[in-house]
């Protein structure tokens, strides 16, 4: 193993350092920032104790991007701001500069030549939010669990809300989230509205592949519901299939354990999580449709789920209020009248419940001192 | 006719597609070849339609299980996956992701990102996310043979970077921007998130735990990288002191604010309360339990107060396997300047005995809950505070340690039989 490494070889460097990266105006005025205002959807102005301000500029991008994008929006940044631009947490890109005047142009650069839109701003003084991207996970693009494509499905409602993305015409923040497997890579479990995608099928098991790749007992541990049986006389594994509860832990562990079924696969939607502790603790997503067929290309049904769901909400929540604070506030069964959902034996919890004494945890931050 | 019938619809609409960046990727990079770069996945952008498109006809993925694929000296941070269609489109029969580590607050100079895109145009796909949902840069795409080269030529880089955690490892870290462009920050996020990343390189790249272990960190109780529901040690800003108020600019803001209506009905505790002759504000801060609304809604007029730290959420996850959690309080408050020692302080241990004693792929809450909060407690030694609970206990199954209890004939009688009695230390290992 000890083969001579050439002398620019090093493991374990860690990421670039974040101040190599800061514009200068960042850097002077880091940790002294009086306040912000959002001046137009899209563009938030940031004045330091210093009296310097700066202008971050906001677009959304699909997530899935192309190197010779990012060139583009490198062009872009080197253009205007100095050869600096960031990403946001939910997959937007923003731009930083320091003179006002130049907004408009980068604006006009960044719609024409990449076609990302500016917006997914909020402007909480004022009461008046804009809809942000959708967080989501890889779908059938890129992995091998999911129960429902995760790009297209986003596209296809970003496409519907578009309007609430480029203006800020919402009552409140609305969070939307999609993750294409119960892993939930994506943690879509406290978000305003989200979509996960779910089987409805038990593993149907490959006894080949699972004398193949998979052993047996890790294989029985793996189900949190006991439906996995070792048959040892033909060294492979049997479900019970009025126990499975369908959530793909068991194929996570073995190969030998498919569940999916195009037919059968879908999404579930939820809705009234969050996160921030702003008014409301943070809260958990619950689900109000159980289970959507998967549509492509454009999958109409999810999307008006969505929008149903979305606009009971942006029609009727007073000023401030987030999704759980609206029903709440209504209660779950107007809430189900006003966004036209049918309430079903599914959405009344039969899970193993989360230990008991979980419930009396504080969560979020709220204290008093 | 086209080859992609049902892709071909989803550019429809005015929200950027995806689909149009893979497109746009197969075009360019066919543009470069022909221009003498040396590009190694040549056509895999126009196999990587192909497939999806079979995935739309069929409504079903046609990835299969990764296997297990890395680069020298790393156990984490590339993912295997291969295509089930490999012999029709051996172009993505292939087609590993790398975790690349994103620098804290996602913050890029263009120079940096040009260099990543040079060599990710030569060694992969062309394609990538930024970013995927634990905050890394995924680059999506590549074969076996190229992820070493591809990882080299990353290292040469000025400045190079470095791979991300995958597996059961620790997780990249990652923060909000914080102190970098926002005013709520009650501590230094961006340092943090270095600090801990910079230090755990071990723990990152060579997964040796039961399971995965992410640390997210948000400046204040906003959230704005949703720490809270996504990651295993949440660091979340919040103070201790008096909110920080500017009289002056809170009559700025009620020219044309209901303060009233948007301010002090909305506080969750009624802390607040307005003379509108004055247009002055008061806030009982005994009494609030520092949520941000009215800080949000006035951020000109109103700061987090002087007294500045974080509070330190633990276990949260999704659903897999025992249902969705989001974090609960470990550790109320921590004042700013000792946050990176304490963190460690804390996390350490919390490793140590969650690597002794978690079964195979136990989160660290599930793992807790199983031990009990008693010896969470010792074991990161934190006293007990109210503020970890909404309310008491309900029920009266208490467990008490041997030197809680009275010295009795009934004690000496158990202890003769070799009763054991409930004990919040650790056995010590053999
Ligand atoms: C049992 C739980 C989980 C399993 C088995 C799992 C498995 C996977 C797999 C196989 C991929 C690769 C997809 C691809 O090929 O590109 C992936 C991607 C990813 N996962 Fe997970 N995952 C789990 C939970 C989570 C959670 C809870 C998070 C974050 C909160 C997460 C974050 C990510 C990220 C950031 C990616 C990269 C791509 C993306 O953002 O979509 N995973 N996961
Ligand atoms: C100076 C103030 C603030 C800064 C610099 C800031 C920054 C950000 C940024 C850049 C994002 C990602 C946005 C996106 O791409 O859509 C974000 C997300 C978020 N922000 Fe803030 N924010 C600020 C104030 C607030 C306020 C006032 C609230 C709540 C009322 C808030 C709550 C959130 C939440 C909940 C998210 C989404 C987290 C998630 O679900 O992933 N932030 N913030
Ligand atoms: S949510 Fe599930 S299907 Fe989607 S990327 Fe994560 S593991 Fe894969
Ligand atoms: S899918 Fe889940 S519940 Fe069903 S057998 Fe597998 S592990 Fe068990
Ligand atoms: S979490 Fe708080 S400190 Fe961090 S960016 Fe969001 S609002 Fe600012
Ligand atoms: S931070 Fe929240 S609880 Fe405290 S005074 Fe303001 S609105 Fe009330």
């Amino acid at each position: 193993m000890a083969t001579e490494k050439p002398p620019w070889w090093k493991t374990d460097f860690g990421p670039p350092k974040y101040d190599l990266f800061l514009p200068e105006a960042i850097k002077k005025n880091y940790g002294k920032w009086a306040y912000h205002e959002v001046i137009r959807p899209g563009v938030i102005k940031r004045v330091a104790e210093s009296g310097d301000v700066v202008y971050t500029v906001r677009f959304g991008t699909p997530r899935l991007i192309s190197i010779y994008t990012v060139r583009e929006l490198c062009d872009i940044a080197d253009k205007y701001c100095d050869g600096y631009l960031r990403w946001t947490s939910r997959h937007n890109v923003e731009f930083i500069l320091t003179d006002e005047s130049k907004i408009d142009d980068l604006i006009k650069e960044v719609e024409e030549k990449v076609g990302f839109p500016c917006g997914g701003t909020w402007d909480t003084p004022r009461g008046k939010y804009g809809l942000t991207n959708i967080i989501h996970t890889q779908g059938w693009v890129h992995c091998h669990t999911p129960a429902i494509d995760a790009s297209g499905i986003v596209k296809a409602i970003m496409d519907e809300l578009y309007e609430y993305f480029v203006d800020m015409k919402l009552p409140g923040l609305c969070r939307i989230s999609l993750a294409c497997c119960a892993n939930m890579c994506g943690a879509v479990h406290a978000s305003d509205i989200s979509m996960v995608g779910i089987h409805r099928t038990p593993p149907l098991v490959d006894d080949d592949a699972v004398r193949r790749m998979c052993e047996l007992p890790t294989t029985a541990a793996s189900c949190p519901n006991a439906a996995i049986r070792i048959n040892a006389k033909k060294k492979t594994v049997e479900v019970d299939g009025e126990k499975c509860m369908y959530c793909g832990n068991c194929y996570t562990m073995c190969p030998g354990m498919p569940l999916f079924d195009p037919e059968n696969d879908g999404t579930a939607i939820l809705c009234g999580g969050k996160v921030s502790d702003a008014r409301h603790p943070p809260e958990l997503s619950k689900v109000v449709v159980p289970w959507v067929p998967n549509e492509p290309p454009r999958w109409p049904s999810v999307v008006d789920y969505v929008k149903k769901i979305f606009m009971a909400w942006a029609n009727n929540a007073k000023k401030h209020e987030r999704m759980i604070e609206f029903i709440e506030r209504i209660g779950w069964e107007r809430f189900f009248e006003l966004a036209g959902l049918d309430f079903s034996w599914h959405l009344i919890d039969d899970f193993r419940v989360p230990p008991f004494m979980y419930a009396s945890y504080r969560i979020g931050t709220q204290f008093r001192w | 006719m086209s080859e992609t019938p049902l892709l071909d619809q989803i550019p429809d609409g005015p929200w950027p597609s995806f689909v149009k960046e893979i497109r746009k990727t197969a075009e360019l990079q066919e543009k470069a070849i022909k221009e003498g770069k040396e590009i190694k996945m040549p056509g895999c952008a126009k196999a990587l339609l192909k497939q999806l498109e079979r995935s739309y006809e069929d409504k079903k993925t046609h990835w299969k299980h990764g296997g297990i694929v890395s680069v020298v000296g790393y156990g984490g941070g590339v993912i295997g996956r291969y295509s089930d269609l490999g012999d029709e489109l051996p172009e993505v029969h292939h087609f590993h992701t790398i975790r690349v580590n994103m620098p804290a607050g996602w913050f890029y100079s263009t120079k940096a990102l040009r260099q990543l895109m040079d060599v990710w145009e030569k060694w992969g796909s062309g394609l990538l996310n930024m970013h995927g949902s634990t905050g890394d840069i995924i680059l999506l795409g590549t074969r076996s043979e190229y992820l070493q080269p591809c990882f080299e030529d990353m290292m040469k880089m000025d400045p190079p970077f470095d791979i991300g955690g995958s597996g059961s490892d620790l997780r990249t870290p990652s923060a909000c921007m914080g102190p970098a462009l926002c005013e709520f920050a009650c501590f230094d996020t961006l340092d943090l998130c270095y600090d801990l990343t910079m230090e755990y390189q071990n723990e990152l790249h060579r997964p040796m735990w039961p399971y995965k272990f992410k640390f997210k960190i948000s400046g204040c109780p906003n959230d704005c990288v949703a720490a809270k529901a996504r990651s295993d040690f949440a660091i979340i800003g919040t103070w201790k002191g008096d909110i920080q108020i500017d009289q002056e600019a809170v009559k700025e803001y009620a020219e044309w604010m209901d303060i009233e209506e948007e301010v002090v009905k909305l506080c969750p505790t009624g802390a607040i309360s307005y003379d509108a002759e004055k247009k002055e504000i008061k806030i009982d801060n005994s009494n609030c339990v520092r949520c941000m609304h009215c800080i949000n809604k006035m951020p000109k007029a109103l700061k987090p107060g002087k007294e500045r730290g974080a509070t330190i959420c633990i276990g949260a996850k999704a659903p897999c396997v025992e249902g969705a959690i989001i974090g609960w309080v470990a550790v109320p408050f921590i004042p700013a300047d000792e946050l990176k020692d304490r963190v460690k302080e804390i996390v350490e241990p919390l490793w140590d005995w969650w690597d002794d004693e978690g079964k195979f792929r136990e989160r660290i809450g599930e793992f807790i809950w199983r031990k009990g909060m008693g010896m969470f407690l010792r074991v990161i030694g934190q006293e007990p505070d109210v503020r970890m609970i909404k309310h008491p206990r309900t029920n009266p199954f208490m467990y008490f340690e041997e030197n809680e209890l009275r010295p009795s004939k009934v004690v000496e009688e158990l202890k003769k039989r070799g009763v054991k009695f409930k004990s919040l230390e650790r056995e010590e290992e053999e």
